[in-house]
């Protein structure tokens, strides 16, 4: 996973409300084998509608997404999140999201990060013509314009995507443990775990 | 004084790894089944990360959801090319991982091939008190055998390839208690449904249940298959029977099963995985096997269940409103009114396979009804697919597939089939089918789809009748007794 410390860049000015996963990416895409190239059809239902922001050349390859209220509802299809990244988004910010998208999206690299609606205004207006700065260690997103919001953040969540940490990674620091516990069983009863040749 | 514990307690403690402050424990996973639906992006996850399986040795591979249950080598021995390009692109992606992850493949040509959940405990990959996981929500199937065994999602089957654990929350413990003797004509199929029926597809949410009583301890492995696979449809992710000579005389032999001085010390080691006598549960379910009757499902949700002889249940009925509707919305696309008799429905298809019910056990007492009778004049299609390749040849060699195929049924490949319309195999929109499987939800069988669960048996009187019959009509004729 990619280290996340500070995002800085163009964001789309996104704003939908109750964005469910579904529109995020549609189900037929739920049959690939590959988490690569789900960007295609991140939004394919919105992105057929002529003027919206994912295909306006202004925003193309924008690392950060201003979205509105209950962000990645419905389906927990993790492949959601994976049509974000591949998009090359790293940061979400909304005034809120579902749960599950919220790990998901987690587990993927990707930062949500929860703002008043007040903040989202203002950075959805800002998003029109100039760039956004999103700073993991201080939890703050800011403008040129002297605009600084603060947000919360799981403390291990923070730990994981400053470091670049994903589970997996977490857990193979533990590799240690793993193998004495193999090698305890693979003692005790070796039809279950059998010692490693 | 020791802390007296429960099966699924037993078998929690025997595999942390780790304990972390806030409760939530590294637990160490003994086996890992792979299906070509949810592994492509997990072993993807790997290679992106430069990362190996962990634990080849303790993992399987095996195709089924996708795979077509037409013969799959022409007569010249050549692959049939599989239609759907995604479906060929899912599969041909599996037969890439296994290999370069060093993982074993049972493939589409191999006699071993079959549904994940059946071909599991049939090759003693299997095994009582140990911890397995597959990408699939009926994995709950393997606790039959006395395993704590659990669906998971893609981001977690890349866990446990690459790390051989994963990190869980201790779930509460529900007993679910059936004393007495079973009736006339009832089956494993007919008590799964009545659990359903009885908890609701909610009530075992954040439980893993513990089936005890008579009734179970009297249950062949094959019925406790069936029983621990719809456990996650009354909403517990795992269901566990305590390991007994039932099981021992089950696996002793399999391919994979401990041999030798490994299988005494292992029985030795089984023996212990009971639930201490007075150990509490969290919660407590009991039914009277006297109570459980010849089942069908009338709506959309595995928990709208009715006795065969009984009717279609009035949506007025229920107490909540949120219920109410559902039922009206699951009358409206079922195509039934209120009030009338189940036995007066007709149906158009019969499947009988899935990992549910597609066990040399089903496909027997399925048999013993069709034997020298035919399908209805308005069923159009009627299939039996077997749960594996060795299911399929042990029916075989006993005859059953010449009583399907003179009854006017299909004998086919194994495969998961038409129990989710993920290949070919697909009830039309608007026709309704007696299916074995264990899903009636909305589109489950194909769009539009209308399905009634039921036992392979009253799968079979269905067929022979052409509309949902009480199998106990068909087994008293045949006995002499009407
Ligand atoms: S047979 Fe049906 S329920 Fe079982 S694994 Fe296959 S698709 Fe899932």
């Amino acid at each position: 996973m990619d280290k996340l410390t500070t995002v800085e860049g163009k964001a789309y000015p996104f704003g939908m409300k109750n964005v469910d996963t579904d529109i995020i990416i549609p189900s037929h895409w739920l049959k690939t084998i590959s988490r690569n190239g789900m960007g295609k059809g991140a939004f394919e239902v919105l992105r057929k509608e002529p003027g919206n922001v994912f295909d306006d050349p202004a925003y193309a390859g924008s690392p950060i997404l201003i979205a509105g209220d209950n962000f990645g509802c419905g389906s927990s299809r993790e492949h959601a999140a994976w049509a974000l990244g591949d998009l090359g988004i790293r940061v979400v910010i909304a005034p809120s999201f579902s749960d599950i998208f919220s790990s998901n999206a987690f587990k993927n690299g990707i930062l949500t990060a929860v703002l008043p609606q007040e903040a989202i205004d203002r950075l959805m207006e800002v998003a029109q013509t100039d760039d956004i700065h999103v700073d993991l260690e201080q939890q703050t997103v800011t403008t040129q314009f002297q605009d600084r919001f603060s947000f919360e953040i799981d403390p291990f969540r923070k730990h994981c995507l400053l470091g670049g940490l994903d589970e997996i990674g977490l857990t193979l620091g533990d590799a240690d443990g793993i193998g004495v516990y193999e090698a305890k069983v693979a003692q005790d009863r070796p039809w279950m775990i059998p010692a490693v040749a | 004084m020791v802390k007296l514990r429960t099966l699924y307690e037993k078998i929690w403690d025997a595999h942390v790894v780790e304990r972390r402050p806030d409760g939530t424990c590294l637990i160490y996973i003994d086996r890992h089944l792979v299906h070509e639906v949810t592994s492509p992006q997990a072993f993807e996850g790997l290679r992106l990360a430069g990362r190996k399986v962990r634990r080849p040795d303790l993992t399987l591979a095996v195709p089924d959801h996708n795979l077509p249950t037409t013969p799959r080598r022409d007569a010249d021995g050549h692959r049939v090319p599989i239609a759907d390009p995604e479906s060929a692109q899912q599969l041909a992606a599996l037969e890439r991982n296994a290999p370069e992850f060093g993982v074993r493949l049972i493939g589409d040509a191999d006699v071993e091939q079959g549904i994940v959940h059946v071909v599991g405990p049939e090759q003693g990959f299997t095994l009582p008190g140990t911890t397995l996981v597959c990408g699939d929500s009926h994995t709950s199937s393997h606790g039959a055998l006395g395993a704590l065994a659990f669906g998971i999602g893609t981001s977690e089957v890349e866990h446990v390839l690459a790390t051989q654990t994963l990190l869980l929350k201790q779930s509460k413990t529900m007993e679910v208690v059936v004393e007495g003797k079973l009736g006339f004509g009832v089956t494993p199929k007919d008590v799964a449904l009545a659990i359903c029926g009885h908890i609701g597809t909610a009530g075992g949410t954040g439980y893993v249940m513990e089936y005890r009583g008579s009734v179970f301890r009297d249950m062949s492995i094959e019925g406790r298959l069936t029983v621990a696979n719809m456990s996650i449809e009354a909403g517990a992710r795992s269901g566990l029977f305590a390991p007994d000579d039932t099981t021992f005389a089950y696996l002793k032999g399999r391919p994979m099963a401990p041999k030798g001085a490994d299988w005494d010390a292992a029985v030795a080691w089984w023996r212990t995985l009971v639930t201490d006598e007075g150990a509490q549960f969290d919660k407590s379910v009991v039914i009277d096997a006297a109570d459980i009757v010849p089942t069908v499902t009338w709506g959309t949700s595995p928990e709208d269940v009715v006795a065969v002889t009984g009717v279609v249940p009035d949506p007025a009925s229920f107490e909540d409103a949120s219920k109410r509707a559902a039922a009206q919305k699951s009358l409206d696309y079922m195509g039934l009114t209120a009030g009338q008799k189940l036995a007066d429905v007709a149906v158009e298809h019969i499947f009988i396979g899935s990992c549910t019910n597609s066990r040399i056990e089903d496909l027997r007492a399925a048999a013993a009804l069709l034997d020298g009778r035919h399908i209805a004049s308005g069923i159009k299609h009627a299939m039996v697919v077997p749960g594996s390749g060795l299911v399929k040849r042990q029916a075989e060699a006993e005859g059953l597939d010449r009583i399907f195929t003179d009854a006017g049924f299909e004998w086919r490949e194994p495969g998961c089939s038409a129990c989710l319309g993920m290949n070919p195999d697909k009830v039309p929109a608007g026709e309704r089918c007696a299916s074995t499987s264990n899903r009636n939800f909305m589109g489950r069988q194909g769009p539009g789809a209308r399905t009634h669960l039921v036992s392979p048996a009253m799968a079979a009187a269905a067929a022979i009748t052409g509309r949902l019959t009480d199998v106990r009509e068909l087994l008293k004729k045949e006995e002499g007794m009407a």
